[in-house]
């Protein structure tokens, strides 16, 4: 799984421009998963036949896009500007490397040196450039258009007990849920959903459930874990989720808060998991999904992982496989019953 | 042409109809566009839909073409001793309103005034007073005053259109009425050509409030592609680089996750090939307009966005130029006449892989 | 009516975890309507007649609450909100898990001494049992707030009146109309989820598919010193929503409303909110779009837990909504 899981980490595909994992994923797939189809913003959709012993309609989702950048112009001196694609901290910009375009041209982001300028105040990513060697503005243009994602240049590195690289969220929800469909087949249909920029709104999600109308959602995501070492003098803080806790599920985000049910189940299960912290929680596809069409009893499952939204993250191999373990006994032991009240 | 684009604008800019009141824009264009479509229907939140039906084999293909028909507006909140206070039904600027006229539409319709203090008394003159410390003279007593007027009752800015110097004209809610004028105009030329494509005409009710109107008519059409029609910033000290667009430089296409980006290639090589000016717009998320809604409509819907730079967005001057309008109108028909039958298949998602029925 | 809101308001039920309250509510209504289920989000739906136009009414059935994020190397339960909580409320407020268990709420010493109101982060939930350790609650627990309601006169003060009050209103205009008949088929809705975003409600919508709505709930008021800038008073009728965040109530439905009130000699006011949003604004997106009104109880002290409103006003809406209900409806 992480030689998987470093494809799909190194393949490129920023909110709105996910063409380049689609196609991998969709090799990864086709020989598992039927009535493929790729929906009008791009979704890949499709349904691993179960055994036909539980009658429920069950979608997985993972999202294929991950956060970066976007060309929004050219100066003459032949920089580049450019906004954020989903939620980027902007204090990580100065001094990174960069691809920009499908044609990954190499670029860096252009930084004043420090003799010139002390001041500590977090620089507006609109005054921030990208410098690709050009040095006219027609020179750059030729090299890249309006319009073009840019991702962090990072490469995937095996660190022991941990991988490092760009991604994770969601290549390594993408990873488990390839390797779900790969394995032995479920009590039920499971329909698949590998959605697009879930990173600017949870978009491709809501139309994948609307389509898909599913009775139960499980999200497979990738999620913070905050745990460097505090301040003893300064309040505790949450960690969000713990290296090594396993699987963390989502009790509630901002955007959605876990089915009850859903949620007592996974624990059930026995294999190691975690509840990742209500405190300091984003969104999820799950988010969307839950309240599609009349509504779809929902939870997450997330890998911990470090430095998320950056071009190093880290992430915990035995957490990453818990992920797919995990739901694979969660989904054999899935009946009708689960939805009882 | 150009005389009737000028009566048309004028007559969409000055109705009164803020967002959740669309009412009187909505007859106006049930009007304009009678002998233009063929059948009219409504949504649940009152968007007018009308439905110009193509020439091709049924089952047809859709486009759906939107323009928001609401303006920002305010609201009635309280009656005090002859004056009238107000809240806005969302997007008012309030910091651009000391000193400006507007209508408040109570049993009958009163000419006020946003009251300044002489300039010797006011309390600050650094700061914009806020939405609760204006008050609306309408020059009468009080009694009569609270006749009239009731908590809910609507207000809207009483501004008419001018014209400027060039082909600019300035007024207020030029957001979004100059699009419906660009519609109203595509609708016009498509009279006299051909199209296989059916082609909904929908001027979307509460897009201020979060784009609904155009969520729940897409869902009501559920169309095959959509261009939804809208305003950007033009260009004006103050607004930065990449922010704003030169008035008269054309249209501008929305570039971004809420765009197809083959419908966008499709788009740009249409207006090339007309030889048509316009800009590209770059949005790396959420564009803020009716295209944000319509994408993720039921299975999601190919969308694209074709904005008219105008400046002072949001007040009562708002300045466009009659070139831009004219532009969008004639693009759209161009491109709705040059729409194939299979034009869907066209700009699928180029994939190794898509094995359903 | 009394012992109804009582027994609704003191009951357990933060936003995602409904199920005590909507048990208790189905306990009142299964024999009143013809048709009782609960959808895939937890919204408790009944129906009561069989006509072509159809009607839904909302009122959410979670209230307000925390949830523990982390145990702190203290032992103190840190949380995170569940709907919008005002900080000023916390400090010695109680607050209680599923299991039972009484946490308090206490605040960091440096907020205090710098008589500062700090965010959610800033406080703590005291679980300790003994010396020896803590009661038994863990990331991830919802709590709800803790008070009694009590009368004063007309005015019933108590936590949770938002929106325990709505769901009163729906129960006693349901009880009318089984008694009376409606010539619509209406769905009488309890959802789930609003203080979190109404997002129960708009599923809900999707499922019953509406041509009209009615969202019920509270609304503030106007009338308290230096208050908020609003023309609601309590005990000056139901009000009868023009705007606010989510919602721009349609002129036909507004004067629906309105013209019943006047018909019966109903007291009510206009409803201008100028900051916060109902299940309606959800509504009425659902689908092809549902035109969507909004009844709602003159509630002073929103999100305390000594939430204030008159009896007055609540019987003044279920009045008015039984009046609406009750006859033919034209838009």
């Amino acid at each position: 799984m992480i030689a998987l899981l470093r494809e799909l980490s190194q393949a490129i595909g920023v909110s709105g421009d996910e063409d380049e994992v689609r196609d991998l994923i969709l090799s990864h797939i086709q020989d598992y998963v039927e009535d493929i189809h790729i929906d009008p913003m791009g979704n890949v959709l499709g349904v691993r036949r179960g055994t036909g012993a539980v009658d429920l309609r069950v979608m997985a989702a993972a999202h294929m896009d991950e956060v970066g950048l976007m060309v929004t112009g050219f100066d003459s001196d032949g920089t580049i500007r450019f906004k954020a694609v989903g939620g980027l901290d902007a204090r990580i910009l100065p001094g990174m490397r960069v691809l920009v375009g499908r044609d990954k041209t190499p670029g860096v982001v252009s930084w004043v040196p420090i003799h010139l300028n002390r001041s500590d105040d977090a620089v507006d990513i609109d005054r921030l450039r990208i410098d690709i060697g050009a040095s006219s503005r027609d020179s750059a243009q030729n090299a890249a258009d309006l319009g073009d994602r840019i991702a962090f240049d990072s490469s995937f590195v095996e660190l022991g007990p941990t991988v490092r690289g760009k991604a994770f969220d969601d290549r390594a929800g993408c990873a488990s849920l390839i390797a779900l469909v790969q394995g032995e087949r479920f009590p039920f249909d499971l329909y698949v959903a590998f959605t697009v920029q879930e990173e600017v709104g949870l978009r491709g999600a809501q139309v994948a459930a609307q389509r898909l109308q599913p009775d139960i959602a499980f999200v497979l995501e990738t999620t913070a874990c905050h745990d460097l070492p505090q301040n003893p003098d300064e309040p505790d803080q949450t960690t969000i989720t713990r290296m090594g806790g396993g699987p963390a599920i989502t009790v509630m985000d901002r955007s959605m808060i876990s089915d009850p049910r859903l949620v007592r189940h996974m624990v059930q299960v026995g294999i190691p998991c975690q509840f990742r912290s209500p405190q300091h929680a984003g969104g999820t596809d799950a988010g969307a999904i839950h309240r599609s069409n009349a509504g779809v009893p929902s939870v997450v499952v997330a890998n911990p992982c470090r430095y998320l939204h950056g071009p190093h993250s880290i992430m915990s191999i035995s957490d990453f496989e818990y992920q797919s373990q995990l739901l694979r006994a969660a989904w054999m032991a899935l009946t009708p019953s689960v939805l009882e009240r | 042409m150009p005389l009737d684009l000028k009566t048309l604008v004028k007559n969409l800019s000055e109705i009164a109809a803020p967002s959740g009141h669309e009412g009187p824009v909505r007859e106006l264009l049930r009007q304009e566009w009678a002998t233009l479509v063929d059948e009219f229907q409504t949504d649940g939140l009152g968007s007018l839909i009308g439905i110009k039906r193509g020439m091709g084999e049924e089952p047809r293909r859709r486009i759906m073409l939107c323009a928001h028909m609401d303006e920002i507006g305010m609201v009635v909140a309280e009656v005090r001793e002859g004056f009238i206070r107000t809240v806005d039904i969302y997007g008012t600027d309030y910091r651009a309103l000391l000193s400006e006229r507007v209508l408040v539409h109570g049993r009958r319709t009163l000419q006020g005034v946003f009251g300044a203090a002489p300039p010797h008394m006011a309390r600050s003159r650094k700061k914009y007073p806020t939405a609760e410390e204006l008050w609306i003279d309408v020059g009468l007593p009080a009694d009569e005053v609270a006749d009239l007027v009731r908590i809910g009752d609507l207000v809207t800015f009483d501004s008419t259109v001018i014209q400027l110097k060039g082909e600019k004209l300035a007024g207020k809610s030029f957001d979004n009425r100059v699009s419906l004028a660009a519609l109203t105009l595509c609708l016009e030329e498509l009279k006299h050509r051909e199209h296989v494509w059916d082609v909904i005409a929908v001027a979307s009710a509460q897009e201020e409030v979060g784009a609904h109107g155009a969520l729940t008519a897409a869902y009501l059409i559920q169309p095959d592609i959509a261009i939804a029609l809208d305003t950007t910033f033009g260009t004006q000290t103050g607004v930065g680089d990449d922010e704003g667009f030169a008035l008269g430089g054309g249209p501008t296409l929305g570039l971004g996750p809420n765009f197809h980006p083959r419908l966008y290639k499709a788009a740009r090589e249409i207006a090339s090939s007309l030889e048509m000016k316009f800009q590209t717009e770059v949005l790396p998320g959420d564009s803020g307009t009716d295209a944000w809604s319509i994408q993720v409509s039921r299975d999601g819907v190919p969308s694209l966005l074709l904005s008219i730079p105008i400046r002072n967005m949001h007040t009562p001057v708002e300045i466009v130029d009659l070139r831009d309008i004219t532009r969008v109108g004639r693009f759209l028909a161009a491109f709705i006449a040059g729409l194939s039958p299979d034009f869907l298949a066209e700009i699928a998602w180029n994939t190794r892989k898509d094995n359903s029925a | 009516m009394e012992a109804l809101i009582k027994k609704l308001a003191e009951a357990w039920g933060p936003s995602g975890f409904e199920h005590h309250v909507r048990d208790l509510i189905r306990a009142e209504v299964q024999s009143l309507a013809d048709d009782v289920w609960i959808d895939p989000l937890g919204n408790l739906i009944c129906r009561i007649g069989q006509g072509d136009f159809r009607v839904m009414t909302a009122a959410h059935m979670d209230e307000i609450g925390v949830m523990i994020s982390h145990i702190d190397r203290q032992g103190y339960a840190r949380f995170t909100n569940i709907g919008t909580l005002f900080p000023a409320t916390l400090l010695g407020a109680r607050v209680r898990f599923e299991n039972g268990v009484i946490g308090t709420i206490g605040v960091e010493h440096q907020f205090t001494k710098r008589r500062e109101l700090p965010g959610v982060e800033g406080f703590y939930i005291d679980i300790s049992q003994d010396i020896a350790g803590n009661a038994d609650v863990h990331v991830g627990d919802p709590g709800a707030f803790v008070r009694e309601v009590m009368m004063r006169g007309e005015r019933v003060i108590g936590k949770s009146l938002d929106n325990r009050l709505g769901c009163v209103v729906q129960i006693e205009a349901m009880r009318r109309i089984a008694a009376s008949g409606t010539p619509h088929t209406v769905f009488f809705a309890f959802t789930v989820q609003e203080e979190v975003g109404s997002r129960g409600a708009k599923p809900a919508a999707y499922g019953v598919d509406p041509h009209l709505a009615i969202a019920l709930d509270t609304t503030a008021t106007g009338d308290q010193p230096h208050g908020k800038q609003m023309a609601i008073t309590l005990g000056g009728g139901a009000a009868i929503k023009a705007r606010d965040t989510g919602l721009i109530v349609p002129a036909p439905v507004k004067n629906l409303l309105i013209q019943r009130a006047e018909e019966a000699g109903i007291p009510y006011q206009i409803e201008i909110l100028e900051l916060g949003a109902t299940d309606g604004a959800t509504i009425q997106i659902a689908r092809s779009g549902v035109p969507t009104g909004g009844l709602a109880v003159p509630t002073r002290y929103v999100h305390t837990t000594s939430e204030t409103a008159d009896v007055r006003d609540i019987q003044a809406v279920i009045d008015l909504l039984t009046a609406v209900l009750s006859q033919p409806i034209t838009l």
